[in-house]
């Protein structure tokens, strides 16, 4: 038992910051909070499903293409909404959830619904690690999260890109000054969080079917690990990933499972009554921002 | 009769903002009805210590006694209930609104009620009395206009109004003089002087230093955010670690 | 020849912009007649349609309601994403005083909205201190998590919900309470925000550390006025709750959420008659669009998209500049 909820436990705070890490980079870079997020990360996974099955096409072009057009999609929306009203936080919230709720509700319409929509696992069955067995695909998402942390860590610590978005992250006006363009990165924090959404949602999709309320409870994970860890702190986002995740394992495992919602209320709770603003947040109070 | 224990006392205030020591060990007394003038180059710490005193931030260390209360750490609204006032550097009215309904929000403050004995008269009217104070010509209709509509002297006023209108016993005034004309100045010098009169107790932020040192009684001069010199202002002037803070040392 | 668009007020709002000199019944009919409408609207005309329509306009009055307290969090600078979490706690509340207790409705519905106003102030009162986008993840995600809440602990009736509550005596009556409560909503809120107290609420969303540093608890307000929409919202639930003799998880659905918000860009925020009239315009739209299903919700996302980015002031707003000013074209000297 123990050595199952540590795995899967592991395997459950991979999701969830796979989840996150896509939200919380668009949001820690440019500022923008996408609530398509969730629709994003639905629509990555129809398009694999279309090219796989529609389009006939074998499943890495498939991925590529998906996760290009998630990309892309991300930069689109950039520059046909949120430029307009960038600067305005509120009406940027309000158009994305807007804009991502249409999206999926149009998949809804379009009969996008049932057991069919499944996405292919990378390797079919599983191992035992030692008398616990868990299969390849959930093993696979355990390696993605961490592979995909530390890529994104040498990506924004060491390319030019990288840093330009921790440079706008940081203090925006000075970034500008040092000749760096803030639309351009901005909608690179798009497509990249966007990228992130697509990459998660074809890992973590195989382990169920395409359903459009994941969209909405993807966006609901997503916020609840971003508002626990603190927007905009990727550390924060993979401690609070392992603190819910693990939280909610042990529930499932020594309780009973459906106590499980309850573990990211009550985090959210201590969250709200202790530091608001997520454990690791680097909000600063009104009062210090001058 | 002035009491003779200090209105303010501020004892070795410190603020650093990560890695940067913005204020070190500051202390100073402040008597009532005076007006001290707090100078120093770009980055002393100036306007860190304002925000120290007034709420806005709060101290890694250090103490402020107001009225021999300890007001350290206390939240804005709560210092400005307790009668210290300030102004911002940077000036943002309230931009759509007439001049005179900018002062609407500091005279609904529990202060002022309190003060005014809990009757709510008409804010609208005391405001543009309080405007025709600091120089708002009261034919031209000047109080009527947006606040986008005016220029810098008059926003500066109107900020002062803001604080006036708090009734409160100390005010702080962050560079109220920057970006004014020596013709604005010199208009404001009167209302500055009123207050004084009135027995108020006034701390002014400046670069301009010969229209403050025409009205301050004394001089406390920080760099570096430490205090390197307080005393009259030709004394001040005349001290060695001040000249070397504002012009360098000897080659 | 060049000519440039003049907009300038119509005379008659010129002279009657001056309270003191109504001069006229015409001065007086100008300005009395925009406030008029709604409530000749709905307390005269709309009780003489079919019964079927009088459940549409219910309805509608109650998207309204929401609307129109989602509009009062806006002016605060508090963008609620889940106006279903006031609506869900409304309805619980007034459902398990009724379904427990027995308590009557002239009972549940005040109670549910007082006690469900404080609960929802209290729980929200931690993000108050954050930045807007912080209240719009949050109330996005409580409603959702408590519906899951009661799904999985079971209590309060869990999945199947509370049933067989007292309903209203007829449906008269409960049309008369809705729409008394959303006028008195809709002048209410209006009187509030146009007065001084209006005046501050606003500038704290404008410049909250100015407000700040002339002596006023901004938290304190921010609360006050989190309680006057939570308020509002409970009450529509309650009154649901009643409506439909049931209270469940449905009163956390994403729907009460969307609608209000997308009700209120379209009609035009800041102005409580732009969200009144949104819902006026959608709820019936959606109404009879029912046939469409789920392109029903892509028409409001794609109706908040649009507006938000391209008519952000709203169709009430528009409808208010036409009515106040008259355009025309001039020529540039």
């Amino acid at each position: 038992m123990l050595l199952g909820t540590i795995i899967y436990g592991f395997i459950n705070s991979a999701i969830l910051a796979l989840l996150a890490m896509g939200f919380n980079l668009t949001f820690g870079i440019s500022g923008v909070a996408n609530f398509a997020y969730g629709a994003v990360y639905i629509f990555s996974g129809f398009t694999v499903w279309i090219m796989l099955n529609t389009a006939g096409l074998p499943y890495l072009p498939s991925v590529i293409i998906a996760i290009f057009a998630a990309g892309a999609l991300g930069i689109l929306i950039y520059y046909a909404i949120i430029i307009r009203i960038k600067g305005m936080p509120l009406s940027e919230v309000m158009a994305t959830f807007g804009l991502g709720l249409a999206i999926m509700e149009l998949f809804r319409y379009f009969n996008f619904v049932g057991y069919k929509y499944k996405l292919p696992v990378f390797i079919d069955g599983s191992i035992s690690i030692g008398d616990v067995y868990v299969d390849y695909q959930r093993l696979i998402i355990g390696l993605f999260a961490i592979c995909l942390t530390f890529s994104l860590y040498l990506f924004t610590h060491h390319t030019k890109i990288g840093m330009a978005c921790r440079a706008i992250a940081q203090d925006e006006r000075t970034a500008l000054t040092f000749g760096i363009n803030s639309d351009v990165v901005g909608a690179f924090s798009m497509g990249l969080g966007c990228v992130l959404a697509a990459i998660a949602a074809i890992v973590i999709l195989p382990l169920g079917t395409i359903a459009v309320e994941g969209g909405y409870e993807v966006l609901i994970n997503a916020l609840a690990v971003c508002i626990v860890g603190g927007l905009g702190s990727t550390v924060g986002i993979l401690v609070a990933s392992v603190l819910i995740g693990y939280s909610q394992t042990i529930t499932a495992n020594y309780l009973e499972p459906h106590w499980m919602m309850l573990v990211s209320l009550i985090a959210i709770a201590v969250v709200l009554v202790i530091k608001p603003s997520g454990m690791f947040s680097h909000q600063k109070e009104l009062e210090e921002r001058i | 009769m002035k009491s003779e224990s200090p209105l303010l006392k501020v004892s070795d205030l410190t603020k650093s903002f990560g890695g940067v020591m913005a204020v070190t060990g500051i202390s100073f007394d402040l008597k009532e009805g005076e007006l001290l003038g707090v100078i120093g180059p770009n980055g002393s710490g100036k306007t860190t210590l304002v925000n120290l005193i007034t709420g806005f931030v709060k101290p890694v260390s250090g103490k402020v006694l107001y009225k021999g209360a300890n007001i350290t750490g206390k939240p804005p609204y709560k210092i400005v209930d307790l009668g210290i006032s300030r102004t911002f550097q940077m000036v943002k009215p309230f931009y759509q609104l007439p001049a005179f309904k900018n002062l609407i929000v500091p005279l609904y403050s529990p202060r002022v009620k309190k003060l005014a004995g809990g009757k709510y008269g008409a804010r609208d009217a005391v405001a543009l009395d309080l405007l025709e104070e600091v120089g708002f010509e009261r034919d031209a209709r000047v109080s009527y206009k947006a606040a986008s509509a005016l220029p810098q002297g008059y926003l500066k006023r109107l900020e002062l109004a803001k604080s006036i209108a708090l009734r409160p016993d100390l005010i702080i005034l962050d560079e109220l003089f920057s970006g004014l004309s020596l013709a604005e100045v010199a208009g404001i010098v009167p209302i500055i002087e009123k207050l004084l009169s009135q027995g108020k107790t006034i701390i002014m932020i400046e670069h301009r230093l010969k229209e403050l040192f025409r009205i301050a009684d004394r001089i406390m001069v920080l760099n570096y955010g430490r205090k390197i010199a307080e005393g009259p202002a030709a004394e001040v002037m005349e001290s060695d670690a001040v000249k070397e803070a504002y012009l360098g040392s000897e080659v | 020849m060049k000519k440039r668009k003049e907009r300038i007020d119509r005379g008659i709002k010129a002279r009657s912009a001056d309270i003191f000199a109504l001069s006229s019944y015409r001065e007086m009919l100008y300005l009395l007649a925009p406030g008029a409408i709604p409530v000749i609207g709905l307390l005269c005309f709309a009780p003489l349609l079919s019964a079927y329509w009088k459940e549409v306009v219910i309805s509608t009055a109650v998207y309204a309601l929401l609307a129109i307290s989602w509009d009062m969090l806006m002016g605060a600078g508090l963008l609620s994403l889940g106006q279903s979490l006031f609506f869900g706690i409304g309805s619980y509340i007034a459902g398990t005083l009724n379904y427990y207790w027995g308590v009557s409705p002239f009972l549940t519905i005040p109670i549910a909205t007082l006690v469900g106003g404080a609960l929802c102030m209290v729980l929200l009162l931690p993000v108050l201190r954050l930045r807007g986008i912080y209240f719009a993840m949050v109330t996005l995600v409580l409603p959702l998590m408590f519906a899951r809440l009661v799904e999985a602990t079971r209590i309060f009736g869990g999945t199947e919900g509370l049933t067989g509550l007292t309903p209203f005596p007829n449906q008269m009556t409960a049309f008369y309470v809705i729409a008394v409560a959303l006028l008195c909503a809709l002048f209410g809120f209006r009187r509030i925000m146009s007065s001084d107290y209006g005046l501050v609420i606003k500038a704290i969303n404008d410049n909250d550390r100015s407000v700040m540093n002339a002596g006023i608890n901004i938290y304190w307000y921010k609360a006050q006025v989190l309680f006057m929409g939570a308020s509002v919202g409970c009450f529509a639930g309650a009154f649901v709750t009643h409506l439909d003799m049931f209270a469940g998880m449905p009163g956390f659905a994403l729907d009460y959420s969307i609608m209000p918000v997308a009700a209120a860009v379209v009609g035009g925020t800041g102005t409580f008659a732009g969200p009144m009239l949104g819902a006026f315009i959608l709820v019936p739209l959606s109404e009879m669009l029912r046939a469409l299903g789920a392109l029903r919700i892509v028409f409001y996302g794609l109706f908040l998209v649009i507006f938000v980015v391209g008519i952000p002031e709203g169709i009430f707003s528009y409808i208010q500049q036409k009515y106040h000013q008259l355009e025309r074209w001039v020529e540039v000297e």
